[in-house]
C-alpha cells in the first residue's frame, strides 16, 4: 500500500465517523436522485434580481420546519419534548394576523406575538420544572389547549391579511436576491450556535440532559435552563408561524403548523441527537430539516403516487435512522472490515427506490 | 436440627472480569432466621440471585428438600417455594391490597375472577400477621412497612418453605422493624426458612439465629450468631486480619489543623441518618469509618446539602447556614466526589475537558463562559498534575478506565479551589497506581490547608490518611476518634462492632 493511500483511508475513515456523515450522505443522495430524474433540478436561476429554483425552494418551503427543529433541539437536549410547538405556530399567526388585521402596524403586531410566544414557552418550562410533570404531558396540553387559543383569536374564522401589508414580505418576500424566510433561517441558526457554543449555554443543557442528577450535584441550576430551552422552542415555533400565516396571507386556527412537532422531532432525530437527551447538534438539525423538506419535494418531483407517500417516508426514515444506529452500524461494519465508504449506502437505498414505486 | 430444606455447595458464578462467587456453600433449615453478611462485593446479592434463579451458577449443585434442583427462572423458584421480598417493594401501589396479593394467580369461577374468594382470602392471610387491614385500599396508601409485610404475605401464600427478606428494613422505623420482626418470629416458628440480609449490626443479633459470612466471593464461615461476637464477625467482613494492619506504618500525620471550616450541630436527616456533631478544620482530613451501610455516604450528602438537614445546625466558617442544595454548600466552597461516579458524578456523553470544566463553569452560569485559552490551561494543567490518561482533553470520559474518570472527578473539583473536599469511596474499583496517587494527593491537599471528609470501606486507607476518624454504626455517628498514634486498628474495628468503645 503506498502511503498516500494509507492516509487518505484514514482520512475517509474518520469522515465517515463523525456524526453528521451521515444525514449529510443522505441529503445528497436525495438530491442527486432528484438530479436524475428531475433534469435541471440543481439549477438556480435569476429572475427579477431573485433566486429561483428547485433547490432554494426546498431552503424557502423548509424553513419553518428548520425553525421548529432548531427549537426543538434545545428542548430535546435537556431531556425533554415539546408537542405544543404546531399549536405555537397556528397561536403566533394568529395574533399577528389579527392585530394586522385590526389596523395595528407591523412592528406592534410582530412584538405583541412575540410576547405571546414567550408566555407559552415559560408555561411549558414552569409546568415541566416546577410542578415536574413529564414534558410529554406538560406540552400535550398546549398541544391541544393551543389550538382552541388559536381559535379565539380568530374568532372561528380563518383571517385573511391585505397582501399588500409589509406581513407578505416575512413569508414571500425577497432581500438581496434571497427569499427573505431564509434569511431569517439563517439569522437563527447562527444565533442559536453562538448562544450555545459560545456561551456556556450548549454545555450545561447536555449536561442536564445527559445526566440530571450528576448536574444537581455539580450545582448547575438546571429549572432556569430547561425553562430557557422552552421559551427558545416557543419563539423559534413562533417566528416559524408568522413565515406560515404569511406566505398564505392567511391566519388558519385549525391546520396551521399541523403535526409539525411530528417532523420537527424527527428532524432532530435525523440530525444525530438522542431523544434521550444529552449531546445535540444544531447542523444536524439543520440536515435533518433539510432532508424531510428535499424528500417531500422528491415525492412531488419524482411522480410518486401521493397513496405510496407516507410508506416512502417511512422507508427513507427507517433507513437514516438504521444508519445512525451504533448496533446496526457494528453489524454491518463486522461483515466489511474494509472502510466502509460510500458503497454501503448505495446498494440499500437503490432497492429502497426500486420497491417504492412498484 | 434436622435435615437443611435448602443445601447449595461449589457455587462459582464468573462475571467479565470478576469472580462473584468462588466455591460457595451455604445451607439453611427449616425454622431459623439466617443472616447472610458481607461488605461491598462479598457476592451476596448474586448468591441470592442464583437461589432465586435470576443466575445460573457456573458449577455446583443446590438441593431443595433433599432432592437436587436447579432453578431456571425466578418463577421456577417461587413454584419450588423459594419467595424473594425486595427491599423496594416491588408491587403495584396502584392496585388494592388483595388484588396485589393475588396477582398473576386469580382464584377463577367459570372463567371469571372470583373477587369474593380474593377479598376474604387476603383479610385471612393478613389477620394470621395480626394486620387488620382494608383490602380492597389502594396499595400505595399503605405505610412503607405494612407494603412490605403485604409483599411477605404474597410470599408465604406461595406455599414458601424458604423466604429471602433482602434489606427489608433499611427504610423503616423502629416500631415497623419490631412489627416485621415479630412476623419473622411466627413464620419461623411455623417451620419457614428464612434468609435475612440486613446491614444493622443490631437487627441481626436480634433476629437471627444463625449467620454466614461472605467475603470477595468466598465463604468464611458459618456461625451460630450466639457464638459470633461482634468484633469477630465484622473483623470477618472487613477481612481486617489485625497483625497485617499493625504492621502499618506510623503515619498518623503531623496536626496542623487550621479555623473551624465547618461544624454539624445535631444536624441529621429522619431515615438517613441520627443528628451529628463533627467539626472540620482547615488542613485536616477527617476519616468516616463504619461498615456498609452504616451512614457513612448519609452523612457526607447532608454536609454538601445533596440532602438537606431537618434538624439541627450547620455552620460553615462562623456563619450559620441551610445547605438545602448542593448550590449552597458549593458557593461555599465544599465540593463532593459522589461515590457512585457513573451515576451522580460524570456525565458520559461529554469529553474529559467538558466535564473537568463542568463545575466551574456551573458556578460561573451560562452567560459566562470560561475563555477558551483559559479553559484549555486549567485542563492542560489538571490532566498534567493528576496524570490522566490518556491525556486528551477531547477524549469521552466514557473511555477512560475507572482510576482515570475518579481522577476527572477530582480534577472538576480541584479546579474551583475548594476549602473543603468530601471524597466518598474516591479509591474503590480502581487500580493500586491510581489509588496511591489519590492517597498521595489527599495529603497534599491537606498540607495546602484544604479540609478533607473521606470515606472508605477500606480501615487501613482511613486510618493511614485520617486526622480523626468519625465511627458510624447503624446510621449513628457512635464514637470520634483521634488519630494520635493511640488509635490503633484493633480499637477502631472494635468500636465498629460494639459502639462507643
Amino acid at each position: 500500500m503506498n502511503p498516500v493511500n494509507a492516509v487518505s483511508r484514514a482520512n475517509l475513515a474518520r469522515l465517515t465517523r463523525h456524526r453528521l456523515f451521515w444525514p449529510v450522505a443522505v441529503l445528497v443522495l436525495l438530491l442527486v436522485v432528484n438530479a436524475v430524474v428531475t433534469p435541471g433540478f440543481l439549477a438556480i436561476r435569476v429572475r427579477d434580481g431573485h433566486l429561483y429554483g428547485s433547490l432554494i425552494d426546498i431552503l424557502r418551503f423548509g424553513a419553518p420546519l428548520i425553525m421548529v427543529s432548531l427549537g426543538m433541539t434545545m428542548v430535546i437536549a435537556t431531556g425533554g419534548i415539546d408537542l405544543s410547538v404546531g399549536s405555537v405556530v397556528a397561536i403566533s399567526g394568529a395574533m399577528a394576523c389579527y392585530l394586522i388585521s385590526e389596523g395595528q402596524g407591523l412592528a406592534v403586531a410582530l412584538a405583541l406575538s412575540f410576547g405571546l410566544c414567550l408566555v407559552l414557552g415559560l408555561w411549558n418550562g414552569l409546568l415541566v420544572t416546577r410542578l415536574s410533570i413529564q414534558p410529554i404531558i406538560a406540552t400535550l396540553i398546549l398541544m391541544v389547549g393551543g389550538r382552541g387559543i388559536a381559535q379565539l383569536i380568530t374568532g372561528g374564522q380563518i383571517i385573511t391579511i391585505d397582501r399588500d401589508s409589509g406581513y407578505r414580505e416575512i413569508g414571500g418576500g425577497h432581500l438581496a436576491g434571497l427569499p427573505v424566510a431564509v434569511l431569517i433561517v439563517l439569522a437563527s441558526v447562527a444565533a442559536a450556535a453562538v448562544l450555545a457554543r459560545r456561551t456556556a449555554l450548549g454545555l450545561l443543557l447536555e449536561s442536564v440532559g445527559g445526566n440530571a442528577e450528576a448536574s444537581r450535584l455539580v450545582g448547575i441550576r438546571a429549572s432556569g435552563l430547561i425553562v430557557l430551552g422552552y421559551v427558545f422552542c416557543a419563539v423559534c415555533a413562533g417566528v416559524a408561524g408568522w413565515m406560515i400565516s404569511s406566505d398564505v396571507s392567511a391566519a388558519d386556527g385549525n391546520n396551521a403548523g399541523l403535526w409539525i412537532e411530528l417532523d420537527a422531532i424527527l428532524a432532530v432525530v435525523l440530525g444525530g441527537t438522542a431523544l434521550t437527551g444529552g449531546r445535540f447538534s444544531i447542523a444536524g438539525t439543520v440536515v435533518g430539516a433539510l432532508i424531510i423538506q428535499t424528500l417531500n419535494t422528491t415525492i412531488y418531483t419524482a411522480g410518486i403516487p401521493p397513496r405510496t407517500t407516507l410508506v416512502f417516508e417511512a422507508a427513507v426514515v427507517t433507513f437514516v435512522c438504521l444508519l445512525q444506529s451504533p448496533a446496526f452500524r457494528a453489524k454491518v461494519g463486522r461483515r466489511r472490515p474494509g472502510g466502509p465508504v460510500p458503497p454501503p449506502t448505495d446498494p440499500p437505498s437503490a432497492d429502497k427506490k426500486v420497491e417504492v414505486p412498484a | 436440627m434436622t435435615e437443611p430444606v435448602l443445601e447449595v455447595t461449589g457455587i462459582s458464578k464468573q462475571f467479565p472480569g470478576v469472580r462473584a462467587l468462588d466455591g460457595v456453600a451455604f445451607r439453611l433449615f427449616p425454622g431459623e432466621i439466617h443472616a447472610l453478611m458481607g461488605e461491598n462485593g462479598a457476592g451476596k446479592s448474586t448468591l441470592i440471585k442464583v437461589l432465586t434463579g435470576v443466575y445460573q451458577a457456573d458449577e455446583g449443585r443446590m438441593t431443595l428438600d433433599g432432592a437436587e434442583r436447579r432453578v431456571h427462572d425466578p418463577p421456577h423458584a417461587q413454584r419450588l417455594g423459594i419467595s424473594t421480598v425486595y427491599q423496594e417493594v416491588n408491587l403495584c401501589p396502584n392496585l388494592s391490597v388483595a388484588e396485589n396479593i393475588f396477582i398473576g394467580r386469580e382464584p377463577r369461577k367459570f372463567g371469571r375472577i372470583d373477587w369474593a374468594r380474593i377479598r376474604r382470602r387476603s383479610a385471612e392471610l393478613l389477620a394470621r400477621l395480626d394486620l387488620d387491614l382494608d383490602v380492597t385500599a389502594p396499595l400505595g396508601a399503605q405505610s412503607l412497612a405494612v407494603q412490605q409485610l403485604i409483599a411477605i404475605v404474597r410470599a408465604i401464600d406461595l406455599d414458601a418453605k424458604v423466604l429471602i427478606l433482602d434489606e427489608p428494613t433499611s427504610s423503616l422505623d423502629r416500631g415497623e422493624v419490631e412489627r416485621l420482626f415479630g412476623v419473622m418470629r411466627r413464620l419461623r416458628d411455623d417451620g419457614v426458612a428464612i434468609l435475612f440480609v440486613s446491614h444493622f449490626l443490631e437487627q441481626i443479633y436480634e433476629v437471627c439465629d444463625r449467620v454466614t459470612v461472605l467475603r470477595n466471593g468466598r465463604l468464611v464461615g458459618e456461625y451460630p450468631i450466639g457464638e459470633l461476637g461482634r468484633f469477630d464477625l465484622v473483623s470477618r467482613m472487613t477481612g481486617q486480619e489485625l497483625h497485617d494492619l499493625e504492621q502499618l506504618e506510623e503515619a498518623a500525620p503531623a496536626i496542623t489543623r487550621g479555623r473551624r471550616l465547618l461544624a454539624l450541630e445535631g444536624a441529621g436527616r429522619t431515615g438517613a441518618i441520627t443528628p451529628v456533631d463533627l467539626e472540620i478544620h482547615e488542613g485536616e482530613v477527617v476519616g468516616l469509618a463504619g461498615l456498609l451501610g452504616s451512614g457513612r455516604s448519609e452523612l457526607a450528602r447532608l454536609v454538601f446539602g445533596a440532602e438537606a438537614a431537618d434538624t439541627g445546625r450547620v455552620r460553615v466558617g462562623e456563619e450559620t447556614v441551610a445547605l438545602r442544595t448542593p448550590r449552597a454548600a458549593i458557593d461555599r466552597g465544599i465540593a463532593f466526589c459522589p461515590e457512585d461516579r457513573k451515576a451522580d458524578g460524570l456525565v458520559m456523553d461529554l469529553t474529559v475537558a467538558e466535564n473537568i470544566v463542568l463545575a466551574l463553569q456551573a458556578a460561573r452560569g451560562w452567560t459566562r463562559p470560561l475563555p477558551p485559552r483559559r479553559r484549555d490551561e486549567l485542563v492542560g494543567e489538571y490532566i498534567r498534575k493528576l496524570r490522566i490518561q490518556p491525556p486528551s482533553p477531547g477524549t469521552p470520559v466514557r473511555n477512560l478506565s475507572g482510576g482515570n474518570q475518579q481522577k476527572v472527578l477530582l480534577a472538576r473539583w480541584l479546579i474551583t479551589r475548594p476549602r473543603l473536599l468530601i471524597l466518598d469511596e474516591p479509591t474503590r474499583g480502581i487500580d493500586v497506581g491510581a489509588k496511591t496517587e489519590i492517597q498521595k494527593l489527599v495529603v497534599a491537599l491537606a498540607g495546602d490547608g484544604i479540609g478533607v471528609l473521606f470515606i472508605s470501606a477500606e480501615l487501613e486507607e482511613v486510618l493511614r490518611l485520617s486526622h480523626k476518624v468519625e465511627v458510624l454504626r447503624d446510621r449513628t455517628l457512635v464514637a470520634e476518634l483521634a488519630n494520635d498514634g493511640s488509635l490503633t486498628p484493633e480499637r477502631l474495628l472494635g468500636t465498629i462492632a460494639n459502639g462507643a468503645s
